[in-house]
């Protein structure tokens, strides 16, 4: 039931060519009328919470990732009930084809697209670029919101276990390969938020003993597109070490920025088995008995890892 | 925490926030973003001059100025610079303008620190994006108490 999957010479090459459409796609597919049955559904999802209202993709709605994907109460994602409700308000079925885009080179987006992946739902792609390069590239641009036809979506149990890890699976992961997203500053010790957001600190500093540091940036590139094949295999697989078959945990923050990185080791390269730490350093570096490295090197797998 | 300790023009936005349901206070967030005043020429052309709230999760500059009364105490003039893509930190610097440009030095400082809070906007906006704007309030009065202190 999904929608064609587009053919292009660059996204040939990745592992999962199915998981990415390109800006001249959605605007072809738009202007075919691919929105109007409900097949095709564009969804933004951005950091900032009143971008989407400032202009948006004709005929996207728009998903928050704290309001709508996040308990209010609890750290974790919304359950079953929630997200059922959410997409079917978004005019969204369980045979939808969903295309999320947002700002940031996407952060948000791979955010929300790891969620829906969360939920099992089976055709989410991401815009490759973002919102930035459709409006780079002058696209159109409403600020007209759409009110879809409530959808009928079934209540999915979320099934955390294929894509995302806790910290008590992270213990008992090290010594296999962790990737850490952050900046260089974050991953030394130097900092203890990201640059301009110092709210989401930690009482240390430093990283994951055993992480490679590869900032999530350095899969994105300039227009925010996801980079070639060939790069992410020479960053990936040359500079963080990583070999076929491995199976990867990838943290950040908060864990939105290594969403963007997960997407690039899961479906690109084409990695089975990668997860998403997305307790990550607010959780990590404030964690009692918890062992943690500091400077630039790596580090070695703790004797006696706390559990 | 009531309005009566605020200036007047921040009462009013306040009172108006707090007529309204959680979505439409969201959209006269985004009607204040788009009516912050571009900076003049001469702060334009020299960037410097404004200082960064690192704070915001946007980039977000602001600078003050004082401006002579007729006898009275002088005014203090504000200035903000935030891109077009975050509408959310223009939004909150679009209020503390309105509420704020123009006062002396006395009205300023007594405003609440954690005045932002009176507009209804936390669980909307998240606690998080709350603090961008309770720190461009904090920079404000210190500038301010700076500024006034220089000319006592």
């Amino acid at each position: 039931m999904s929608y064609p999957v587009e053919q292009n010479e660059k996204f040939a090459a990745y592992a999962h060519p199915e998981r990415l459409v390109s800006t001249e796609w959605l605007a072809a597919a738009i202007d075919a009328g691919a929105l109007n049955d409900g097949k095709l559904v564009v969804v933004e999802s951005d950091e900032d919470v009143l971008l989407y209202e400032t202009g948006h993709i004709p005929g996207a709605v728009k998903i928050d990732w704290h309001t709508d994907l996040n308990d209010e109460v609890t750290r974790d994602y919304v359950q079953g009930q929630e997200f059922a409700a959410l997409a079917a308000a978004k005019g969204i079925t369980r045979d939808t084809t969903v295309v999320i885009y947002g700002d940031k080179s996407n952060w948000w987006a791979a955010y929300a697209l790891w969620v829906f992946s969360l939920f099992g739902h089976e055709d989410v792609r991401l815009l490759d670029g973002g919102r930035d390069k459709w409006i780079a590239e002058g696209r159109a641009l409403t600020t007209d919101i759409p009110s879809p036809e409530v959808a009928d979506y079934p209540v999915v149990e979320r099934n955390d276990t294929p894509i995302r890890a806790f910290k008590e699976d992270v213990l008992a992961h090290l010594g296999k390969p962790l990737i850490d997203v952050r900046s260089p500053e974050e991953y030394t010790g130097q900092r203890t938020h990201m640059p301009a957001y110092p709210e989401e600190g930690a009482l240390r500093g430093g990283h994951i003993p055993t992480a490679a540091s590869i900032p999530w940036a350095r899969a994105a590139a300039e227009d925010g597109t996801y980079r070639s094949r060939a790069e992410l295999e020479a960053l990936y697989l040359g500079e963080a070490g990583l070999a076929e078959g491995d199976d990867v945990v990838a943290y950040c923050r908060i864990g939105e920025r290594s969403s963007h990185t997960w997407f690039a080791l899961k479906f690109l390269l084409g990695f089975e088995t990668v997860r998403n730490y997305d307790g990550s350093w607010t959780e990590w570096g404030n964690a009692v008995r918890v062992p943690i490295a500091k400077g630039a090197e790596r580090g070695s797998v703790p004797a006696v890892a706390a559990r | 925490m009531s309005t009566q300790a605020l200036p007047t023009a921040l009462a009013e936005i306040v009172d108006d926030f707090q007529a309204l349901s959680e979505p439409e206070r969201l959209q006269l967030l985004l009607e204040f973003s788009r009516g912050l005043p571009e900076l003049p020429a001469r702060l334009n052309d020299h960037p410097e001059l404004l200082e960064q709230v690192v704070e915001c999760q946007s980039p977000l500059f602001l600078t003050i100025e004082t401006e002579k009364n007729d006898g009275g105490s002088p005014a203090f003039r504000l200035f903000f610079k935030a891109p077009p893509e975050a509408p959310t930190t223009r939004g909150f610097a679009g209020v503390l303008h309105e509420g704020l440009d123009g006062l002396t030095a006395e009205e300023i400082l007594a405003v609440p620190d954690d005045m932002p809070e009176l507009l209804g906007l936390t669980r909307a906006i998240t606690p998080l994006r709350m603090r961008g704007m309770t720190a461009m309030l904090g920079r404000i009065k210190r500038k301010v108490a700076a500024a006034a202190r220089l000319h006592a």
